[in-house]
């Protein structure tokens, strides 16, 4: 009997070890800088979890979604907007409360967590199984355009809702700016605009 | 192997992380936006366990949506807070409120 390294067990936990250091780091971090990069090592472990777990279509949509668009939102944001002067801080009681509350729920969720067990008649009441010999993004698009096809446009048109909401919110009525406005352009009197000038020759014209 | 207690355990944590962090960061609302972020990510990591540990795939849809409702909400929030940032100059929300109560 020889002796096996646990390989997916040792990656789970040098993935999880890095995925909390950096999501610790994410929220006390000085620079708002620095926490979007530890946001995108956090989520780029994340993307590594799942694989491990065999859902290779989420990790990738985290990797592409998350750390190609909305971490760079963040990154962004966070250059255009001044960080300058982060206020006073917390007061040190504030903190304390901050703690306790952080420490007990960690409790509350390591205890359940520790000893969960899923119901032996679990696996009989599945809507969707795993069906065999496909791969996961395959069996995905089966009752992704399906089943949920309802809830698949509804998530389009939450991303249509929010893009507009976005550029609404963001955008500016630049009046000093120098576009170009048609119906003035046309509008205008020739008139006003242009003096037609006979010219002698070799006199030139006198501007007044 | 691993354990699907081990998963769930870590998504556990990062979740408390997140709620930590809002707390922590009461002045800062972009921080509070990566900390729902991260609250979030920790919500898709419990989903996925359960779907690979009952051989269920409602979970890894319901991650994809939950995704999606995710860059919906940075997206917004990020939107409030540059414009936000452009009427008062500041993003520090603990000082110069203008409503009172």
């Amino acid at each position: 009997m020889t002796f096996q390294i646990p390989i997916a067990l040792i990656t789970f936990y040098a993935f999880a070890s890095i995925l909390i250091a950096s999501a610790v780091m994410v929220i006390s971090a000085k620079n708002p800088v620095h926490s979007v990069l530890y946001l995108i090592l956090s989520f780029f472990n994340a993307a590594g979890i799942f694989i491990l777990l065999g859902a290779e279509l989420i990790s990738m949509t985290l990797i592409i979604v998350y750390v190609g668009a909305v971490a760079v939102l963040f990154l962004f944001v966070v250059m255009m907007v001044d960080f300058k002067a982060p206020g006073e801080g917390l007061s040190g009681s504030l903190k304390i409360v901050a703690g306790l509350i952080g420490s007990v729920l960690i409790c509350e969720t390591t205890f359940l967590f520790c000893t969960w067990q899923s119901s032996p008649f679990a696996k009989e009441g599945l809507t969707n199984p795993m069906p065999e010999g496909r791969t996961n993004a395959h069996s995905l698009g089966d009752i992704l355009y399906t089943d949920y096809f309802l809830l698949f446009q509804v998530s389009g048109l939450i991303l249509l809702v929010a893009i507009i909401g976005a550029i609404t919110l963001t955008l500016r009525d630049r009046t000093r700016s120098r576009t170009q406005v048609i119906s003035e352009q046309v509008g205008r009197d020739p008139k006003e605009t242009v003096v037609m000038v006979k010219v002698k020759s070799g006199q030139g014209v006198s501007h007044d | 192997m691993i354990d699907m207690n081990h998963c769930l355990i870590l998504s556990g944590l990062l979740f408390c992380i997140g709620v930590v962090g809002i707390f922590l960061n009461m002045g800062n609302v972009i921080v509070i936006l990566m900390a729902i972020e991260l609250m979030l990510l920790a919500v898709n990591i419990n989903f996925v366990t359960f779907s690979h540990f009952l051989g269920d795939l409602t979970g890894q849809v319901f991650t994809i949506f939950i995704l999606t409702v995710a860059a919906a909400e940075a997206a917004i929030g990020l939107a409030i807070l540059v414009a936000y940032f452009r009427n008062r100059k500041t993003v520090d929300i603990t000082t110069n409120q203008v409503l009172k109560g």
